[in-house]
């Protein structure tokens, strides 16, 4: 490998990978050469993972080539990945909890010769000195921190002498002390000639530690810039991209009024994070409040903690009740008790079925989960539940054999119809909805937004946790970006632009790297 | 002080022979488990190992006839059983880990219908061919139970230590290698990590499928030799449908009261077995229901260990923990 023209470590070309009929990935190229670190930059969704999981060997792609050292290569397994030197970091760690740090770091390999503990514990102790890891190798997983087991995935790959490696958001679990301490080792590994390709989308972590940046935006290849020549308002606009015109109807607050008041509140999850930190805001009736943030910010902390299911360490949510006008502190209330007074959520968190559907109960039993108090005889009475549920199939046009089918049996975008339909038959005064249209087609997306609209024409207060920015833009009339549980900003959806939102979602995360502002 | 003496040296050697089928079974048992699947099926597999074992013992005694050779017996006896327990393994691998069924449901069914297949064999052989309705294959299990030969000049420790059939070793000796297998070599972590992480496994490149496959296979081959020791030792050849009892249960209980522990398994299996016979033991005279309530023992025993255990909530002394569940590398 001449100095003036070096072979990249790997070079993706024109890959391309679907899900059904989703694009995940659309042509997509990418180099990363050795002795440099390597940022993927892209919104959530935007294809980086399942890009990095083609590399190692977890997805085969459909389309395209990858070269290994200029070499052309097929990874069609995570060994084969093993074979060709990449170790990929993932954002779930893959360890044993009963096992300690070495005999989790061994795992699977077939060295030849005997299978000696004690070797392999000095072999880890070597790899921690050299990078400067700093981990007992006989500690057992289950008693470590989130950051030592990071510490132990890495080792684990470069056990295996992996010269590529790739970290998928690695400061995603981490405090600020930990991001430095990894980020120190991440740069003594990359002057040690080893390429690192590290997914993120925290733009200030990006321009402290990478050399280059690769951008991704809905599964496409945008471009790739040096870091040193980019500013951050440069990157922003290539995550986020161009505005699109998406002809949602956006009807004008009907005098809108103080619904729910949110005072300073604070959560601090069991790891002793502060997943909210000091939020506060207001949703008013007749209005859509929107709530944009990077997955896992504490969206849905926040909306649990409306609900009454997460414990507020500091704060108040002040409830104004249409009714009587009084005002409520949600804060002393049960869950149920917030729920009568007409507070709704319809979470839709990531897997399929979410909160509030059984999968093997059809769609009659499902509306009588939210009903059984209501009974008194000791037999069920299915005539309600059953009206109900034939009104939200016609009216939602719910895609279903009968009413009495299994709802797992749905596809995605029924079940969620089916959830939605439910707590808006409840008649709520606040409705709550987080990622109501995640991976839905289009027509199933805007039966969603209509929905969602005529509530608010009601006079509902709506919250929407969306993550598509072009939705939140014209579908809301606020809204509230939140970053690593602090609001970042309020801004008008009519007059806001991508960028402003997409600079305020990254921008003020303070979770690691070098402190911007 | 001699009659404490005398009754331990009768106590002690029926209850290591009681024990030998638990720790068979349960070795077996510990194994499969290792892998992630609950096989409730044991019982029915060490029935099924029994039944096979003697089917193997008799037409081999009658097709020899004269020229009957002790060492091929056994040879062919011991195969028979471990190929019956092997294939009911097997039905129990495919269903639990090809199919994905419920692993109890899987392992109840093949309890049932390993005690109905055993008995069907067994009581027709008898009917057909048995002296008296009987079954007995006498000769082959006089060479099951051959003992050492110096066994009867040691005195109170030959009949401690020497005084049992080659099985009897055999479970011992089973045992100590699983237990060496699961915690010394390279292959024993990568069926460990199996069982407690599957998607780990998979990811570390470990084939799960395999791993799981052959546990299962392996450990029902162990525990077969439970059922034919039951048969061609404890009773001396003799065939009695249901005969084996509750034996396999006790051997899923033992697994329990050795943490996962096949070292454990061998003295957790003799005192299982010592407080199996103790009703014998004590003499209660035409006191039934005390002899009932002792027999409960070694299930009380285990539910207190389960307690404890669960009250100390130490990591390692909990079953793996993905026992139980069905792994799909594409649901994530």
């Amino acid at each position: 490998m001449s100095e003036y023209t070096p072979v990249p470590a790997i070079e993706l070309r024109g890959i391309t990978k679907r899900f059904g009929s989703v694009t995940a990935n659309k042509n997509v190229d990418l180099t990363a050469y050795r002795g440099e670190i390597l940022s993927i930059l892209g919104e959530n969704g935007s294809g980086k993972t399942t890009l990095m999981n083609m590399i190692s060997g977890i997805y085969f792609p459909d389309e395209g080539e990858i070269f290994i050292d200029g070499e052309p290569a097929v990874i069609s397994s995570p060994k084969d990945a093993f074979d060709y030197k990449i170790g990929m970091i993932h954002q779930h760690f893959k360890l044993v909890d009963v096992f300690s740090a070495t005999e989790n770091i061994v795992l699977g390999l077939n060295e030849g010769g005997k299978y000696d503990l004690k070797t392999a514990n000095a072999q880890v102790q070597e790899i921690c000195e050299r990078y400067g890891f700093d981990i007992d190798p006989t500690k057992k997983i289950y008693t470590m921190s989130v950051s030592e087991k990071q510490t132990v995935e890495i080792i684990k790959v470069l056990y295996r002498g992996a010269d590529i490696l790739i970290l998928d958001e690695p400061t995603a679990v981490l405090t600020p002390q930990e991001t430095q301490k990894l980020f120190t080792i991440l740069r003594r590994m990359r002057d040690d000639g080893k390429a690192i390709i590290i997914i993120t989308h925290k733009l200030h972590e990006v321009l402290s530690l990478s050399d280059r940046v690769s951008v991704l935006r809905k599964g496409e290849y945008v471009g790739t810039v040096n870091t040193a020549e980019t500013t951050e308002s440069e990157l922003t606009e290539m995550m986020v991209g161009q505005k699109i015109e998406l002809n949602i109807d956006r009807s004008d607050p009907q005098d809108p009024v103080d619904r729910l008041v949110v005072k300073d509140i604070t959560c601090v999850n069991r790891q002793g994070v502060r997943v909210l930190d000091d939020v506060t805001f207001t949703a008013r009736s007749g209005e859509i409040l929107g709530i944009a943030g990077i997955a896992g910010s504490g969206q849905r902390e926040l909306l649990e903690a409306i609900a009454g299911l997460q414990h507020l360490t500091e704060g108040d949510i002040y409830y104004h009740d249409p009714k009587t006008g009084e005002v409520e502190d949600l804060r002393n209330k049960t869950p149920l008790q917030i729920r009568e007074l007409g507070v709704r959520l319809s979470f839709v968190p990531e897997d399929r079925l979410g909160m509030g559907l059984v999968g093997n109960m059809d769609i009659i039993d499902n509306m009588m989960l939210r009903s059984y108090r209501k009974g008194h005889s000791a037999f069920l009475q299915r005539k309600a539940p059953r009206d109900l549920a034939d009104k939200i199939i016609d009216d939602l046009q719910v895609v279903t054999p009968s009413a009495h089918t299994p709802v797992r049996r749905l596809s995605g975008g029924n079940v969620r119809k089916v959830l939605v339909g439910r707590e808006i038959a409840a008649a709520p005064t606040v409705l709550m909805a987080a990622y109501p249209v995640r991976g839905l087609d289009i027509n199933s997306s805007y039966t969603i937004y209509n929905l969602l609209n005529q509530q608010k024409q009601n006079g509902v207060a709506v919250i929407f946790v969306g993550e598509d920015l072009d939705v939140l833009l014209e579908l809301c009339d606020r809204i509230l970006v939140i970053g690593s549980g602090k609001i970042t900003g309020l801004v008008d959806a009519r007059t806001t632009t991508k960028e402003e939102i997409g600079l305020l979602m990254t921008k003020s995360d303070v979770s690691g790297g070098e402190p911007n502002e | 002080m001699d009659a404490v003496v005398n009754w331990l040296l009768m106590f002690l050697p029926r209850a290591i022979r009681q024990g030998v089928p638990l720790l068979f079974g349960s070795t077996g048992e510990i194994l499969t488990e290792k892998s992630g699947h609950l096989n409730l099926g044991i019982p029915g597999i060490m029935y099924m190992g029994g039944v096979s074992g003697i089917i193997g013992a008799f037409f081999y005694e009658r097709f020899a006839g004269d020229a009957y050779i002790g060492w091929l017996a056994v040879l062919i006896t011991t195969l028979s059983a471990l190929l019956g327990a092997a294939v009911m393994a097997l039905i129990y691998s495919f269903l639990t880990v090809t199919l994905r069924a419920n692993q109890n449901v899987t392992g109840l069914a093949l309890t049932t219908f390993g005690m109905g297949v055993g008995n069907f064999f067994g009581g027709s052989l008898a009917q057909l061919f048995g002296e008296g309705g009987s079954l007995s294959v006498k000769r082959t299990s006089e060479v099951f139970c051959k003992t050492l030969p110096f066994a009867d000049d040691l005195g109170a420790v030959g009949t401690l230590l020497f005084d049992y059939g080659f099985l009897v070793y055999l479970s011992v000796a089973i045992a100590l290698v699983v237990a060496w297998f699961l915690k010394k070599t390279r292959a024993g972590l990568n069926l460990r990590s199996v069982g407690e992480d599957p998607a780990t496994a998979d990811a570390a490149g470990i084939n799960v499928t395999r791993h799981k496959y052959l546990s299962t296979v392996i450990g029902g081959a162990i525990a077969g030799l439970g059922g034919l020791y039951y048969i061609m030792d404890y009773t001396h050849g003799t065939w009695s449908d249901g005969g084996f009892g509750d034996r396999g249960w006790l051997a899923i209980a033992l697994v329990i009261f050795a943490l996962w522990k096949p070292a454990s398994a061998i003295w957790g299996s003799f005192l299982f077995g010592g407080l199996y016979v103790l009703p014998a033991y004590l003499n209660f005279g035409d006191n039934r229901s005390m002899q009932y309530l002792v027999s409960m023992l070694p299930y009380v025993v285990t539910l207190v260990v389960l307690i404890i255990t669960s009250m100390r909530k130490k990591r390692e002394h909990q079953p793996p923990a993905s026992l139980g569940l069905p792994y799909f590398r594409e649901e994530r």
